[in-house]
């Protein structure tokens, strides 16, 4: 509780982009063979600093296997809400789930993020117990609290019921319970997120936990059975209102990125991939008298290559898929980032137009056949993965591992762990900054991105930017 | 003035400094308005926001103070009746005082719904309660004035009392509140709706306290 609302929240985008540059990025690291316990990094990114792109501190966690993937903060700038009429929080407590063990570490990052520390740790068992669900993912500050979206539901294998949310109280971060009073169709999970004056939640949907945790089941994305479904939810009401179905040969629709403009009512979408040609497309949904609609707006096409080249599993198609894992939306809503992990590109689309993508910049790092290195001259394996942006959007930050069993069907030769950024143009572009790379630790894959003070894939807003 | 009038006025006057006092709150709902505005590009739905906030408080007043106002008619009991209502005041900002967790229960009224929102913060914070003190003092000071009535009559004048007490107050709230989401809206920015959040928990706590012990002190002495 504080006499203030935290100095990083900011009621609107317009605010938040206007606000001082970040300083730090936080990073999870993960242990894909669980030889060792997974960790989180603290990035020095403050330009002219004599650390800079260096890790200056490592949390390691006090388990092995808990797969670290997505994180998030415990309160955002969705804390300004007017109607929950109370600012009185900080951004301070980092809540990282263990994907793999349904463990989540509450990571403290005061006094100074040098000094990060955990706080709490809830076991699985606490997990399981008050929501009958598995594998916490996707964390977001809201409304009620810190809602955690998860990917399994009850028993050993995540399959004893559907997996869903559940929320979490944002200061003694105590598992409070489920969070859907009325589910509808919905049977999968992956993202979600809102809009919160607008009061609607959209989630996404990725597979259920047999069809992940041992890698890919190539049988059964060949019969479409990952999810291909977005579900609009009344936020409030927490009541899946309307379910869309984007075609089952659209395999696997991930992350979910609304407008932070609370006064736009779209968003996008990325598909990793369509079964039938093995493109990646990205998709705008929007709302339009009382009802949602999405239209694919964009198409990313798999490229030739030599089936020696090929892992495995790619090799009867003679093609690499884009594989679209990751999108971001910078805070002005204007430029859409696309991570296409599998050829080893990061595309920028302009988004001023929703529905009207217009690809207006690109670099290539990685790819499966492509392996372009770093401008430095490094090796980059893997392919652009998580990305995060700068509040003021001139910078971009990823990392290249997807998901450990995952990692090692599409990239065998393994990746080692790897954290880059790009500086964007005034106008658009982008370009590799050749001084910032992160080599991590030996041993350990990089995941989702965080930066100090918020970034553009955590705070919500309640008022507009004008 | 006669001491009676003093003691009408200066009660009189807490009606509406407590009005003005909730209404620059922004957990009342200013911001709300402000939102609203902004959300529809349109200071007329600023205006219009104003609307149900306002009416929501009211009968938020209306609620506590009615059952005060029916009790007030039982004259032999006035004194006992002032003293437990200074104790429930007291007893409400020492339980706000403790409880100090950020509140969840009402970011689950939905946003459109502005009405219900202010009539529930309004009763959640104890904004209601705040005034029963102060209502109670002013029955009994037109009382005084009047000299005793029948139970009837005294009824109807408590009645149209909590009426003008409660929409004196709202009407104080929502100027007060009004003023200050038109001044955000127009000319001094969103910066100010974080900047100016100040967390007044205990302040408000407090405050439930010390009108509780005011008057409990005057209803014992008296």
């Amino acid at each position: 509780m504080t006499m203030r609302p935290d100095p990083t929240f900011h009621a609107s985008p317009k605010l938040a982009m206007e606000a001082p540059v970040e300083n730090f990025a936080y990073t999870v690291l993960l242990s894909p063979d669980h030889s060792k316990p997974d960790a989180l990094a603290v990035i020095d990114v403050k330009r002219g600093s004599p650390t800079y792109s260096k890790i200056v501190h490592t949390v390691r966690m006090p388990n092995k296997g808990d797969e670290f993937h997505h994180f998030g903060w415990n309160a955002c700038s969705s804390a300004l809400s007017p109607l929950a009429g109370h600012a009185f929080l900080e951004r301070r407590y980092l809540i990282i789930p263990g994907m793999r063990s349904s463990r989540i570490y509450i990571v403290d990052t005061k006094p100074d993020p040098t000094q990060a520390k955990i706080h709490k740790i809830i076991e699985p068992e606490e997990v399981f117990k008050k929501t009958g669900y598995s594998r916490p993912h996707t964390i977001h500050c809201g409304p009620e609290g810190i809602y955690v979206s998860t990917l399994g539901g009850g028993g050993k294998d995540g399959t004893d019921g559907p997996p869903g949310i559940f929320i979490m109280d944002c200061e003694t971060f105590e598992v409070l319970g489920r969070w859907e009073i009325d589910r509808g169709p919905q049977t999968k999970h992956y993202d979600f997120w809102w809009n919160l004056p607008r009061d609607y939640m959209v989630s996404s949907e990725w597979a259920l936990p047999p069809q992940f945790e041992n890698g890919i089941v190539p049988e059964d994305l060949l019969s479409n059975k990952y999810g291909h479904r977005l579900h609009f939810w009344d936020l409030r009401a927490r009541r899946n209102v309307q379910t869309i179905d984007l075609g089952a040969n659209h395999q696997m629709a991930l992350e979910v990125r609304p407008a932070h403009d609370p006064i736009r009512e779209h968003g996008f979408v990325g598909v990793v991939v369509d079964t039938t040609n093995l493109e990646g497309s990205i998709w705008t949904w929007w709302r339009e008298g009382g009802k949602f609609h999405i239209e694919k707006t964009a198409t990313i096409p798999p490229e030739p290559a030599p089936k020696d080249k090929l892992p495995p599993l790619l090799q009867g198609f003679g093609a690499v898929p884009p594989l679209v894992t990751d999108i971001d939306l910078s805070m002005d809503d204007r430029f859409l980032y696309v991570s296409c992990w599998g050829t080893g590109e990061m595309r920028q689309y302009d988004v001023s137009d929703p529905r009207k993508p217009k690809l207006s910049g690109s670099v290539r790092i990685g790819g499966i056949v492509g392996r372009a290195p770093h401008p430095n001259g490094q090796a980059f394996a893997g392919g652009p993965q998580m990305v995060e942006i700068s509040r003021d959007g001139k910078r971009v930050y990823w990392t290249n591992s997807l998901y450990s069993t995952w990692d090692d069907q599409f990239y065998p030769q393994g990746i080692p762990g790897a954290e880059v950024m790009a500086n964007v143009g005034a106008n658009g572009g982008l370009e590799l900054a050749r001084d910032f790379w992160v080599g991590l630790p030996d041993g350990y894959r990089a995941h989702q991105i965080r930066l100090d003070g918020g970034d553009c894939s955590t705070d919500s807003f309640c008022y507009p930017s004008v | 003035m006669s001491a009676a009038g003093w003691t009408l006025a200066w009660l009189w006057l807490a009606v509406i400094a407590s009005g003005l006092y909730h209404g620059i709150n922004p957990g009342m709902g200013w911001p709300l308005a402000v939102s609203a505005g902004l959300m529809q590009r349109s200071s007329r739905a600023l205006v219009a926001a104003l609307g149900p906030l306002a009416i929501g408080h009211l009968l938020a007043m209306l609620l506590v103070i009615l059952p005060f106002a029916m009790l007030a008619a039982l004259v032999d009991w006035q004194r006992p009746i002032r003293i437990a209502a200074s104790l429930l005041v007291i007893a409400f900002g020492i339980f706000r005082l403790v409880d100090r967790r950020h509140p969840r229960a009402l970011a689950r009224i939905p946003p459109a719904q502005l009405g219900l929102w202010s009539f529930a913060v309004a009763i959640a914070h104890g904004a209601a309660l705040m005034l029963v003190p102060i209502y109670l003092g002013l029955c009994e000071a037109a009382d005084a004035d009047r000299g005793h009535a029948a139970a009837g009559a005294l009824i109807n004048a408590n009645l149209t009392m909590a009426l003008l007490v409660s929409v004196v107050h709202a009407g104080a709230m929502i100027i007060a509140g009004g003023c200050l989401a038109w001044l955000v809206y127009r000319y001094l920015g969103l910066k100010f709706v974080s900047r100016s959040w100040f967390n007044l928990d205990a302040v408000w706590a407090g405050s439930l306290v010390l009108v509780g012990a005011v008057a409990l002190v005057l209803g014992v002495a008296a």
